[in-house]
């Protein structure tokens, strides 16, 4: 992996204001996303998984710019973003699309599939007439929709076709990068089946990097190369999908392995069932906020924050238990 | 001690009438996790909500027998069936939050319910409350007694319904879809709790799901449903490992699994039947890609296949038998 990655995110982080109250002046910050360091390289898909709450949506938002991040950079072919205007994203905006995981809410029900889908052509090209009716049709097509469809509205569409429709949108001005934020979390398994497929034929044929959010533990097994593992808005693991489900070291990545249920008896985990629920996001525990679920808690990691180090060929873990010279010595 | 028989419920709509459930035939056995599990439209919810009379208008159940311990619960009257809802069979939802009475502390909520079924004074019940939350591994069983809704999260929430649902002595418990709106490692301990209260209390559970995954690690026996009917029913093993209906097939070879990586994911062709406009025969036939003739004309019956109990209603197991 010697070729620059598309896309690097260096300290990437947000903090949301919550109000105590209607009335409160206090305010609380809630580190939805905190120093997030990922690259993602050309033609990769990476994904991100985690429970609800532990950022993977804002991780993929700030990366969109969707949201302004607090802090950190976002680097797009090596430029960093985040500081840009408006203005000069348009630019990029042309190489980054995002499908979003419900795809009723993707659309504006008053326009036509045709509006929709050439919303992106007419912003940032000049095709126009014909040539821009051609696009559409082709788009469709692409996207496994037949291009009669143009002139119909959402309403008429099932939730796979819209997303099949959502995607030849976002494949509309050539991108480089999509984010897919759980772009099968609304279907059933029969229609999630098709458009997993898709994404991988699309892929291959338009070079295109993706970093695919989920909280679907075998469906992002099956699209991904590497994953990163998110709790509490931050990363805690990060390896290739093999390694993360084959030798998993955080003891977090290793409990949500085994809390999946499985249908192959012989592939089942020994179960690992994580006492309490994820802790308030704006009050998050001191030291490793994973700690007091840990079922490997040591006196150190309610005081320490554990860094993001390399464990080796790329996999890196947020945990006292892998590295931490002074409690562990690694047993070799 | 619950046994479904040939139910019918329709929905009489602007749009036609949609065909909800056609001819479901199932039972839950005492003391089991019976799965009833299909894809979005396929009667599950629907079937659930027959059980305890309470499908939301325009839908009617047109006809079929609903026997819960000897007793066919669509002869009884409105005020019979109100002792049996929350009393003998409870149900618990998807989405616990929107269960809950936002207004009421958990507490009057609990025993409100009790009181209703049980005749026992506010302190006693008060006991009983603290004494379910208890068992259902509620931490701090007295604060979630004076705690409202929101200040609880998703799985707690669940766990009080779960509570809630049993706390006036449920035999029958109908979960539909009990943690799809939670996170997995919260829908592990939910799932560890339904198997405990079934193996400590004897409580049988109906679990309906999409989740062939929940099925295959909770239940007992599962029923596959598809247009409103069972298509394949057995063991859970023989269902989900020796599956035999080319829909049952399908669903399975769809799932992304590790055995799988790197290739692609089989899908079933086409979509599932409104509902208004169902095919004739079997109702799969247009997506099988095994279909036959008579499959185009004939609804196929359940036939046995393989192991004992094991059934699928496919005529590719007993085409001499229908003929």
């Amino acid at each position: 992996m010697s070729a620059a990655p598309l896309l690097e995110t260096r300290g990437l982080t947000k903090h949301f204001a919550s109000r105590r109250g209607l009335l409160s002046r206090r305010r609380k910050w809630v580190r939805a996303l905190d120093r997030a360091d990922l690259s993602i390289n050309r033609q990769e898909t990476l994904g991100v998984v985690g429970e609800s709450g532990c950022g993977k949506t804002t991780l993929g938002r700030a990366i969109m710019r969707l949201i302004q991040p607090t802090s950190g950079e976002v680097l797009f072919e090596g430029q960093d973003i985040v500081p840009l205007s408006n203005r000069e994203l348009r630019h990029y905006r042309r190489d980054m699309q995002m499908v979003f995981q419900s795809p009723y809410s993707s659309f504006n029900p008053r326009f036509s599939v045709m509006s929709s889908i050439t919303e992106p052509l007419r912003t940032h090209t000049r095709l126009h007439g014909e040539a821009l009716v051609s696009r559409a049709h082709e788009l469709l097509e692409q996207a496994g929709m037949p291009g009669e469809i143009l002139y119909r509205y959402p309403h008429e569409f099932s939730g796979g076709q819209l997303q099949r429709i959502a995607i030849a949108r976002a494949l509309a001005l050539n991108p480089k990068f999509i984010v897919l934020d759980e772009p099968t979390s609304a279907l059933d398994v029969s229609v999630q089946a098709q458009i997993i497929n898709l994404l991988q034929k699309l892929q291959r044929e338009f070079e295109l990097t993706y970093l695919f959010i989920t909280h679907d533990l075998s469906v992002v097994q099956h699209i991904s190369d590497r994953i990163a593992v998110m709790y509490l808005g931050k990363v805690v693991e990060l390896s290739t999908t093999e390694i993360i489900f084959s030798e998993p070291q955080h003891p977090y990545t290793q409990a949500l392995l085994a809390s999946a249920p499985s249908l192959d008896p012989e592939l089942r985990r020994e179960r690992i069932i994580l006492p309490g629920g994820v802790p308030d996001p704006a009050n998050p525990p001191p030291g490793c906020s994973f700690h007091p679920r840990c079922p490997m808690v040591m006196p150190v990691c309610s005081q320490i924050e554990p860094a993001f180090i390399n464990i080796g060929h790329g996999h890196k873990v947020a945990c006292h238990l892998v590295g931490g010279e002074q409690e562990n010595p690694p047993t070799v | 001690m619950l046994s479904v028989e040939d139910l019918y419920v329709r929905f009489r709509t602007y749009a036609g009438v949609v065909h909800a459930v056609n001819g479901m035939t199932f039972d839950v056995r005492q003391g089991e996790i019976f799965g009833l599990v299909g894809e979005t439209g396929c009667g599950k919810t629907v079937t659930g909500f027959a059980v305890l009379r309470m499908v939301p208008s325009p839908g009617e159940i047109v006809r079929g027998r609903i026997n819960f311990r000897g007793e066919d619960l669509l002869q009884k009257s409105e005020t019979e069936m109100q002792s049996v809802r929350g009393g003998r069979i409870a149900m618990i939802f998807q989405d616990p939050s929107t269960s809950l009475n936002p207004v009421f502390s958990i507490g009057s909520q609990v025993t409100r319910v009790i009181r209703q079924h049980v005749s026992v004074g506010q302190e006693e019940a008060r006991q009983r409350a603290l004494e379910m939350f208890e068992a259902v591994g509620l931490p701090d069983p007295a604060g979630v007694l004076r705690a409202y809704p929101h200040e609880l999260s998703g799985g707690m929430q669940q766990r009080a319904m779960i509570a809630l649902a049993l706390s006036s002595g449920a035999e029958l418990l109908i979960a539909d879809e009990p943690t799809t709106a939670l996170d997995v490692t919260i829908q592990a301990q939910i799932l560890a709790l339904l198997t405990e209260l079934q193996e400590k209390q004897g409580v049988s559970i109906l679990l309906i799901t999409h989740d062939l995954a929940v099925v295959a690690e909770t239940c007992h026996r599962v029923g596959v449903a598809y247009a409103g009917d069972i298509v394949e029913m057995g063991e859970v093993n023989d269902v989900l490992q020796r599956m035999k209906h080319p829909y049952t097939q399908g669903l399975l070879a769809a799932l992304p699994r590790p055995t799988q990586r790197g290739r692609s994911l089989q899908s079933i062709e086409g979509s599932v039947p409104d509902g208004v406009h169902l095919p004739p025969g079997c109702p799969f036939h247009p997506r099988c890609p095994q279909v036959m003739d008579i499959c185009r004309m004939e609804e196929p019956p359940l036939f046995s296949v393989g192991a004992e109990e094991h059934v699928a209603a496919c005529y590719l197991y007993g085409q001499e038998n229908a003929a």
